[in-house]
Parts: C-alpha cells; structure tokens; sequence
C-alpha cells in the first residue's frame, strides 16, 4: 500500500478536537467560566507571590498603632494587635486556598475510589458503602467538620483533612451514579463484547464518560471547602498559633468591635465572599461546558 | 440460495453443524422487592424456551413486536447477558457457562452490531483506538500493526480515511454505524448479531447498511442473526425468518416462504402490515390490525401467548384449547415450524389470502421504506396510546 506513508502525515494533521477539547473551546465561551477562573488566578497569584506583595509581615503587630483605619499606609487599617489587615488578607489566602484545594484532592481522591468500587462492583460491596455514605451525609457537614477537628487537632492538615472526609460521601455518590447509568451503556457493552474486561472497561470506558459530573462537583466543592475552612477559622477551630493570618479568625477577631472599626470585618468578609464567588462561577461555566445535552 | 437447503441439520454430517444452536433456552430478569435484603418477587420472562439453528454462512431473521425478547435473545447468546436455564452451543461446543479465558476467546467469534449508532460508540475515544482496542486485547496486533488493521477495516465499510483520529460525534448515524460494523469486523468474527442495526437509520441510509451487511456476509462468510422489529428490512437479507413472540419463536421458517404461506395468526398479522410499494395497491389493500398491547412478559397468558390478541382464535370461536394447551413448534412444511394449535386452518383461510397475496406480489420488489425510526426497545410494551389502531410489529406508515 503506497498510500500509507502519504497519508499518515494527512492523518497527524487533522487530528481533531475531542470532547475535552470542545468543553475547553465552550468555557473560553462563557462570561461565567471566565470571570470565575478570573478571580481564582487572582487568589492564587495572590498566594503564591504574597511575600513580595504585602507590605507589612502579616504576624508582628505594633499596639501603638492598633485600629488604624484605611489610610495610604495601611490600605485595609490595623486590627486590635496593630497588623497590617492588608498583608494578613494576603498571607490568609495561602491558608484557605491550601486547605481548600488539599481538602478537594483527598475528597475526590477517596470519594471516587469508593463510589467507582461501588458502581463497578455493586452487590454487598456497594450496600455497604453507600450505606456508610448515607450515614455520613445524615450529619451535617460542618458538624462533622467540627467532631473530626477537635478529634485530630488544629493543624492546617488536620483541618483538610475534616473538610474532606465531609466531601467523600458526596463524590463517592455521584461517581457511583455516573458508572450506574453507564454500565448499559451500548458503548460498554460493547467493549465488553468485543473481550475488554475489568480494569481497561472501568478505566478507558466508563471514567471518562464518568468523570464529568465529578469535575464540575470537585470545583463547587472547592467554594464550600473555603467557606467550612472559614468557619472553623471563626469558631476557634482554626490554626492554633492567633498570629496565623485566616480569614475566618480574621472575621471572628473583630465582630466584637464592628461598632467601631467596620473595615475589620470587612475586607476578611469580602475576601471569602469573592473566592466563594469565583469557584462557583468557574464550576457553572464547567457545568455547562461538560454537560452533553448543551453540546452545540 | 435458501430453499433448496432442506436437509435437516442433524442429517448431514459434521458439515453441516449448525454454527449455532440453542436449546430450549430461558433468560429471565428477577423482579426484586426490599432497600438492603432483595427479595425475588418475580421475574420478567424475556427470553422463554427458544431453540433455534443458525446455519453455517446463512442469515436468520429474528421479528417481533417491540418487547417480545429478541435483544435479550441475540445478547445471551453471545454472552452478554447469562442464560437462566438451557443451553448454547457454538461451533460445536457448550458456551452457556463460559467464564474468563475460554470466554474472551469465544468473544473474538462471536460479534454484535447495535441498535443506536450514537450510543454504541465511547464518545472520549477516537475511531481509530476503538478499532485498535480489541486486536489489541485478543493479542493480534498492536501498535502500528493495529493501525493499519485499523486503516483497513474503515476502507471495508466505507468511512474516509481521516476518521481514525476522528470522534464518534463528527460523524452522521449512518457512518456511525459503519464504524459499529468496523469494530465488530476488527476481530474477524465467524458469527455476528446484528440488533436492529438499521432501524435507528434514515431510510435512506438503511439499504446502504443492509448492501454493505450482505457483501460483508459473502467477503468473509460471516453468519447473521439479523433482528429488526419489522418484517420489510429482514427478509431482504435473510434466508431464514424466526417469528418471536413474548418470549418463544411462534414460526420458523425459509423467508420467501414466510412471506407467501405464513401459518401463524400472528405472522399473517405481521406480513399484513408490511407496506408495499404501489400507492394503488397500498390504498386497497386490507390489513390486520391486532387488538390490545403484548401482554407483561413478567406475567404472560396460559396456553398460547398469542390467544389474547388472536384473531384466528376469534374466527374459530374461543377454541378452549388455546388457552389451556401450550402449542409446540410444530413442523408443518419442510423447514417450516409453527406453535399454533390451529395452523391447518389457516392453510385455507380466505382472510389470510386476501391479507397475504397482496404482499407476497410485492416481495420480490427491494424496498427498504418501512421502518421507523424511533427507539422501539423497553422490557415492557408500553401502552399504545390508541389501542384499537396498534399495528403489529410496530409498523407505521409515513
């Protein structure tokens, strides 16, 4: 055959966009994905060049110039220790970025592993994990957040580690959910007839068919992981060390005095506000992206 | 090249074999109760009793109305769903029970076709891996080998050279479809189980399908067990036709034979609504319209299946036979079988003749105008929203 050699370059050429690609093309088309991902490049930006961009160290206070309002020196003013609120906003988003994104990858991580056992398996397997998945998601969350926290300790690690094992029941039943509906896929089934069996059926087959729900989930969650880490931050349950900047002690620090000095409670409240809104524009605009029925 | 092949199979020696035989053979869906213990309640007989011979090199048709166990048949029969009780038997050797090695390599001869082109293909997965996959997994070939396998097999069914590292969501439903052919071919498989393949397909589309079917068939001797849900696609390509219905093969018998002299109530029922291409004709001719929906399959009528909708039974009074006596597929003509208590009758019945002779007329003429294209599948039949004007076999008429 002369023709192979001349057509494989033809065929290289117009190699052609997969779903993947086409859900990429279709986010850049959204305002929603874009100004979402807009304000998350903003934070992590934000996180990782902190120490070039604060003006102050976020953790020595001067007393004598504690409740300063905003002013050119102090953009954001100083709180009851005399630190800059400036640089401790963004010290704080390294803090609540870290704890969201690590908190997500264990969640998703073990979230999938049970939920892909779960709808492979079935049977007595699945029984029993989504019976311990019921178990967990009848508790509410922060709560559980709470009881995991006060049990392990108040590290930065420990406090992912509450907020993921408060994600794992939710990835784990929409992964299982997914597989569920694939498994009498004609595509599937296909593949199994054609002598494809376990590991490659499950992993070529049915994940990426699968994973879309959870992509979209994983980015929403990321928004709830910011707010829970706030919150433990605001119950004392954040870092242990009070010179820690977090966004949620930030807030909780200060609403004893909001009479007198509103900018402490604001620009911490702003903060989460914003990276809140930002995961959750990013993931609609994923939803929609990913989402099969509002291809083309 | 069908009626001439009368020798009874059992007859003729190891050659004649057939490639596949079932033996009364029963797949049944449980129907379970309770939240963490399931409980049986029940069960959906989708497949009841079913003994049928597929020849070496021939095409069987498998008909029947929507729900009446013709996908679930052709699935347990290449394995993908598990027979309740009976048998298989493939080239000779039992496959009913079949696990894990001998299993994959019974796949490799064994294929199937689906109905959806558009579900059948993995949306995340390019043609050309598709097509390279199961060589790969049956060890044949890989690498740049399969490729040009691959290059190959899209050359056979007709798709343009570039769609190896194109995806499944570029393509028509037609081309679609021929990628489905690709990928059973890509194993060389003796035996494929076409599921309603053309019946998802513009009608214009499904005489491509159906050419393309029948000169792979006589390229690489393949055997078909072509399902359609309508009589007019399958006799084109079939030398046998197998009547099912809710469960068990009614009639059974040489397709043009089918078509002229059918002996069951049902099955004059089915050839009634085949349309024929003569707008003169189509307009005068009479047509049997069955009564009522095909009953639960999970809770099917004693006696015949049929007798609820029959409208012979009707003609001959409420015969007490029908409802109490299973028929047996019974041989009335050579190779041809019929489960009907009163088949004889139907040998001289006026109103068979006069449903029938219209459409036998037509038979010779190829027309491939009378599918629709909606998704007939569904265990259960659901209800015809007009019960008094259900046509059998699901024929409409545009």
């Amino acid at each position: 055959m002369t023709g192979a050699a001349v057509s494989q370059p033809v065929e290289q050429q117009e190699r052609s966009v997969g779903l993947w690609g086409d859900a990429l093309r279709r986010m850049r088309g959204s305002p929603a994905a874009i100004i979402g991902g807009a304000i998350i490049i903003f934070f992590v930006l934000m996180a990782i060049f902190a120490p070039f961009i604060a003006p102050y160290d976020p953790t020595r206070g001067d007393l004598g110039s504690s409740y300063l309002p905003p002013s050119g020196e102090h953009f954001f003013g100083t709180n009851v220790q005399g630190q800059d609120v400036f640089s401790r906003i963004i010290f704080g988003s390294r803090l609540t970025l870290g704890i969201a994104v690590m908190s997500v990858t264990i969640g998703v991580t073990v979230g999938s592993v049970l939920g892909a056992l779960a709808g492979y398996f079935r049977g007595w397997i699945d029984a029993t994990i989504m019976r311990g998945v019921d178990i967990m998601l009848s508790i509410p969350g922060l709560l559980l957040a709470i009881a995991v926290v006060s049990w392990l300790g108040r590290g930065a690690v420990q406090i992912a580690i509450a907020i993921a094992i408060v994600n794992v029941p939710i990835f784990a039943r929409i992964l299982r959910g997914s597989l569920l509906a694939l498994r009498d896929a004609d595509y599937v089934i296909a593949a199994k007839s054609v002598g494809v069996g376990g590991p490659a059926l499950l992993l070529r087959h049915m994940l990426p068919n699968a994973i879309g729900p959870l992509i979209v989930q994983a980015t929403l969650a990321l928004a709830t992981a910011v707010v829970d880490a706030a919150a433990l931050g605001f119950l004392g349950l954040g870092p242990p060390d009070p010179r820690t900047p977090e966004w949620g002690a930030m807030l909780s620090d200060t609403y004893r005095y909001l009479t007198d000095a509103v900018h402490l409670a604001f620009f911490p409240g702003i903060a989460i506000v914003l990276a809140v809104l930002g995961f959750n524009l990013l993931g609609d605009g994923m939803r929609e992206a990913l989402d099969p029925k509002l291809r083309r | 090249m069908t009626a001439e092949a009368t020798i009874p199979a059992s007859a003729a020696g190891a050659s004649s074999e057939p490639l596949l035989r079932t033996d009364t053979l029963r797949v049944h869906f449980p129907i379970t109760e309770g939240i963490l213990f399931e409980r049986r309640v029940g069960a959906v007989r989708a497949v009841d009793g079913v003994s049928l011979e597929v020849r070496r090199g021939e095409t069987l048709g498998l008909v029947g109305e929507s729900g009446c166990g013709k996908s679930t048949f052709a699935r347990a029969v290449i394995r993908l769903v598990d027979a309740t009780e009976g048998s298989i038997h493939f080239d000779g050797t039992d496959v009913t029970r079949l696990t894990g090695d001998p299993l994959r390599r019974m796949r490799r001869r064994m294929q199937m076709i689906f109905q959806d082109p558009y579900a059948s293909l993995n949306p995340r997965m390019t043609i050309g891996s598709m097509l390279a996959e199961p060589l790969r997994v049956h060890g044949l070939a890989k690498g740049e080998q399969a490729m040009k396998r691959a290059r190959e097999l899209i050359e056979i069914v007709g798709l343009p050279r570039n769609a190896l590292n194109r995806y499944p969501h570029e393509f028509s439903g037609g081309q679609r479809q021929r990628a489905g052919i690709a990928r059973a071919l890509a194993v060389q498989p003796e035996f494929i189980a076409a599921d309603e393949a053309v019946s998802a397909l513009d009608v214009s589309i499904q005489a491509q399908i159906v050419n393309l079917l029948s000169q792979l068939q006589s390229e690489f001797n393949l055997t078909y067990l072509f399902i359609a849900h309508d009589l007019s696609v399958v006799r084109h390509i079939s030398d046998r036709i197998a009547v099912m219905y809710l469960g068990e093969v009614v009639e059974l018998s040489p397709s043009r034979e089918l078509y002229e002299r059918p002996l069951h109530p049902y099955t004059v029922a089915l050839v009634s609504a085949v349309p024929i291409p003569d707008p003169k004709v189509e307009s005068k001719r009479k047509r049997m319209i069955l009564r009522g929906d095909v009953p639960s399959p999970a809770n099917p009528p004693s006696g015949c299946r049929f007798h609820t909708r029959c409208w012979l039974r009707r003609e001959l009074g409420d015969p007490e036979r029908c409802t109490v006596e299973t028929p047996e597929l019974r041989q009335l003509a050579p190779e041809h079988g019929v489960a009907c208590h009163f088949a004889e009758e139907l040998a001289g019945n006026e109103r068979r003749d006069q449903l029938v002779t219209a459409a036998a007329a037509h038979s010779n003429v190829r027309d491939t105008d009378a599918d629709e294209p909606a998704k007939p599948t569904g265990a259960s039949a659901a209800p015809a929203s007009d019960p008094d004007s259900f046509f059998p076999g699901d024929v409409s008429h545009h």
